[in-house]
């Protein structure tokens, strides 16, 4: 079977610093699949490696079988591979419903569509405000992003990411600077993501990965350091050493 | 009163002032071009955040290919209009490609550089252009070959007028477009515009050559009207000069461009009857004080009134 | 040909007096300063009034252009442009042409539309001959002054402490912070003398590039080339990219009098596209 997402040996430096070593990857259609590691591991390196914000100095990328590691960021999206950014990436002067609705509508291939205002396309308006209604942002659809409470904005970040239909989505630090009585919202809304997405995790709450990952991949150095079912990483030596340890700081 | 009101209420002012002050119609024929001027350089500035100091190429490339056809033989205005305005959406769209990437000020630069060139090419071809004694023996038909331009600017202002409502309201339909969406996404942060798939590249250079067509237009219009082109057209001031109309008006509502050009054509209109060759110190100053008091924070006013004004009552946010 | 050289050497060295304020201004504060060809005809026109109305020598005059304009550069720095530097480019490039053109009109209002002319000692001019190369004592002269100034910028640059603090801030303004510098001191002065060299520039260059009212719109792009093209990273950056226009500009308004000027845009446009931080700066430059 072809994986959703494959990498095979991944690799990308800046000067010395080798952020990604040889990293390859395979996330099966549908997984759900935890990305960890402490701190400067390379996890969001490789995030931007995956969605094409960096270029790997060598290495491939796959994604359901296709080769995209030349792709830039937008043919990636439209391929059905999108992400969510650790620091929210909102249009300040937008609202959640011309957020997700312009999402809808890169989607349906509808960006060069100048000759018919966006109200004229109301089932789309429509999808945008039901979707809005499920991530609990219904109230807040008309009002600018930037002055949505900082939770509702994280929950805007995965709802414009799912309004660009992935069928790989890749989700960076959700639940990052979330206050603790909001991160349910996070974490249900996280649990309910389709069955069909392969959904990619990195996250430092461990409750959120060992909840939610069926697959963990341990990150350290850049490298691909373990990877297994939740409770083969938990019970491996190596990773309580190097990275839970480590966790109880953070 | 909800926004088509509103916007009724604009036009219909607009379309009566010539009728009250028929002998200002020169004067409006002129606001009415600068007009056209700015909301194409609204198009970019407001909605896709490019900055440019040489709209005046785009200006001066309609100017010269409306007033080249007329004197070669095409002397009905309209079809020299959308001819020229083609020839600007030509040369946009090839130096658009110029303006992708980079910070503000190589943009600047980058945008400065290409109007230069051609007011430097106007200049050195002026066999063709007429150089710096300007395009002579321009003469223009009947508009549609049945309104023939008079002395007082009745037909000029009549199609000025007319070509900026048309175009306005296509400019309109963009901007509320999925398409003029996606823009404004590209405008308020790239990263996220590509992750949502739009392709920043490709809508920049659509926009970018959109405006150039409008500035062209704009261009069109000043040489028919005026019957006469000279390398002012392509002068950096031009350039200036637009650029402080739209933040007279404030940018990014579309109708900024045009209470902007009223007001600096009216000024100065003004301040040139008081103080003759020296009334750039005034737009000067002007200039100076609008950035001290915080052009943003006026722009952005202007832009949350109009938002206010057009929001249809019923979807107004409980305040 | 060697003649066309040493007047665009001549040339170039006077952008860079005028120039180099530029640079450090855009590269320390990202602020964009289109007036600062304001201030180079301010010290233009000093010069022609001390000159002229009061009668003071010519020496004289270009330290006093260059204290004049470096105060009113410090002046209007503490006011106005202070205020200014956390907001968009837009702004600044509005604000600055805003008061170029006050300035043109007031200048044009005050003292005419007319070419200034700057009568130079009799020991400044004439011509002499060296190997053959008919060469401008003026010129000369001008080489001399800004070779001097090029050489003390950088020594000062390179070996004083207020040159390490300036490098530092120009690098990272946030970790010059950090590390104590008052970078808003630093920034300051170095305005206060960059607008005086500009001014300095000013007089020194009124008999060659001309100086009327509009000299600060003349020249505002001939001094953004040398700070794009150049960078704003080194002195030396901006330095050999005015000798480079000084001598193209020369070249080609003599063997291409009619495109002359489009070759210089064309080259901006070019280097801009293929260095968009400029021709003389190495990776890794903001």
């Amino acid at each position: 079977m072809i994986a959703a997402l494959e990498t095979v040996g991944l690799r990308k430096s800046f000067g010395a610093l080798a952020a990604t070593r040889d990293v390859s990857l395979r996330i099966e259609a549908g997984a759900r699949h935890a990305l960890i590691g402490p701190n400067g591991a390379g996890k969001t390196t490789l995030i931007n490696l995956l969605s094409g914000v960096l270029r790997p100095d060598a290495g491939r990328i796959l994604l359901d079988g296709a080769d995209i590691t030349f792709l830039p960021p937008h043919r990636r999206a439209r391929r059905g591979m999108t992400r969510t950014f650790q620091i929210n990436q909102l249009f300040a002067e937008m609202t959640p419903l011309e957020t997700v609705a312009l999402a809808l509508s890169e989607r349906r291939g509808l960006g060069r569509r100048w000759w018919r205002t966006l109200a004229a396309h109301a089932d789309m308006l429509d999808e945008a405000a039901a979707l809005l209604a499920r991530f609990g942002l219904g109230d807040a659809m008309r009002l600018r992003a930037s002055v949505l409470p900082y939770g509702k904005q994280r929950l805007l970040e995965i709802a414009i990411a799912i309004a660009g239909g992935p069928r790989v989505l890749l989700l960076d630090e959700p639940a990052a600077g979330v206050p603790e009585d909001e991160r349910h919202e996070i974490l249900s809304i996280v649990a309910a993501l389709p069955d069909d997405v392969a959904v990619v995790l990195i996250e430092h709450d461990m409750d959120l990965v060992f909840s939610f990952a069926r697959r963990i991949s341990v990150l350290v150095d850049g490298a691909l350091f373990v990877e297994g079912s939740p409770e083969e990483v938990a019970r491996d030596p190596g990773v309580r050493q190097v990275y839970l340890g480590e966790a109880r700081h953070g | 009163m909800t926004a088509r009101r509103w916007e009724w209420a604009f036009w219909i002012a607009a379309i009566a002032v010539p009728f009250l002050f028929p002998g200002k119609r020169l004067l409006i024929n002129e606001i009415a071009i600068l007009a056209l001027f700015a909301l194409s350089l609204d198009l970019l500035l407001g909605y896709a955040g490019i900055v440019s100091l040489g709209h005046a190429a785009f200006f001066g490339v309609g100017a010269y290919a409306a007033g080249l056809l007329a004197k070669h033989g095409l002397t009905e205005p309209v079809a020299g209009l959308l001819l020229a305005s083609g020839a600007a959406a030509v040369v946009g769209f090839l130096s658009s490609f110029l303006v992708l990437r980079g910070s503000d000020l190589t943009r600047l630069m980058v945008t400065m550089g290409v109007a230069l060139m051609l007011l430097e090419v106007a200049n050195r071809f002026d066999g063709v252009t007429g150089g710096a004694d300007g395009l002579q023996g321009v003469t223009m038909g009947p508009v549609l070959g049945l309104f023939r331009f008079d002395l007082f600017g009745r037909t000029a202002c009549a199609y000025s007028l007319a070509t900026l409502l048309v175009l306005f309201l296509i400019a309109r339909r963009i901007v509320r477009s999925p398409f003029g969406l996606s823009l404004r996404a590209v405008k308020g942060n790239r990263l996220r515009a590509a992750a949502v798939g739009v392709p920043a590249d490709a809508r920049l250079v659509a926009i970018y050559t959109i405006a150039a067509a409008y500035a062209g237009a704009a261009g069109a219009l000043l040489a028919q009207t005026t019957q006469f082109v000279s390398l002012d057209v392509l002068d950096f001031h031009r350039s200036a000069d637009v650029l402080l109309v739209l933040v007279l008006g404030g940018s990014g509502y579309l109708y900024g461009g045009l209470i902007g050009a009223a007001i600096f054509k009216l000024m100065q209109d003004w301040l040139a009857a008081l103080t003759p060759q020296y009334w750039q110190f005034w737009i000067g100053l002007v200039l100076v004080l609008v950035v001290l008091a915080g052009r943003e924070r006026l722009s952005a006013t202007a832009a949350r009134l109009w938002a206010r004004l057009a929001r249809r009552p019923a979807r107004e946010p409980p305040a | 040909m060697l003649t066309i050289l040493f007047d665009g050497l001549a040339y170039g060295m006077i952008l860079f007096v005028l120039a180099c304020g530029l640079a450090v201004t855009l590269g320390l504060m990202n602020f964009i300063n289109l007036a600062h060809g304001a201030f180079a005809m301010a010290g233009g026109y000093i010069t022609v009034l001390l000159m002229g109305r009061l009668g003071v020598p010519f020496l004289w005059c270009l330290p006093i252009a260059f204290l004049a304009t470096a105060l009113a550069g410090a002046a209007l720095e503490r006011t106005l442009y202070v205020h200014l530097y956390s907001r968009p480019h837009l702004d600044h490039v509005l604000f600055t042409i805003g008061l170029v053109l006050m300035a043109v009109a007031a200048v044009d209002y005050f003292l005419g539309a007319q070419q200034q002319i700057i009568r130079l000692p009799a020991a400044l001019q004439g011509r002499i001959e060296v190997l053959g190369i008919s060469i401008g004592i003026y010129r000369l002269f001008v080489i001399a002054v800004c070779g001097a100034l090029v050489v003390v910028l950088q020594s000062i640059l390179a070996f004083t402490r207020f040159g390490s603090r300036l490098r530092a801030a120009v690098d990272d303004p946030r970790v010059a912070r950090g590390l104590g510098i008052d970078v808003n001191t630093v920034f300051a002065l170095t305005f206060a003398v960059g607008s005086g060299l500009a001014g300095l520039g000013g007089a020194l260059g009124a008999e060659i590039l001309g100086l009327d009212p509009t000299f600060p719109l003349k020249f505002m792009i001939y001094f953004l080339i040398v700070v794009t093209v150049g960078g704003t990273t080194s002195i030396t950056g901006p330095f050999l990219a005015s000798i480079l226009l000084g001598v193209a500009d020369v070249a080609g308004k003599y063997y291409l009098p009619k495109l002359g000027a489009f070759v210089i845009y064309a080259l901006m446009v070019g280097v801009l596209l293929w260095r968009p931080h400029g021709l003389f700066t190495h990776r890794g430059a903001r």
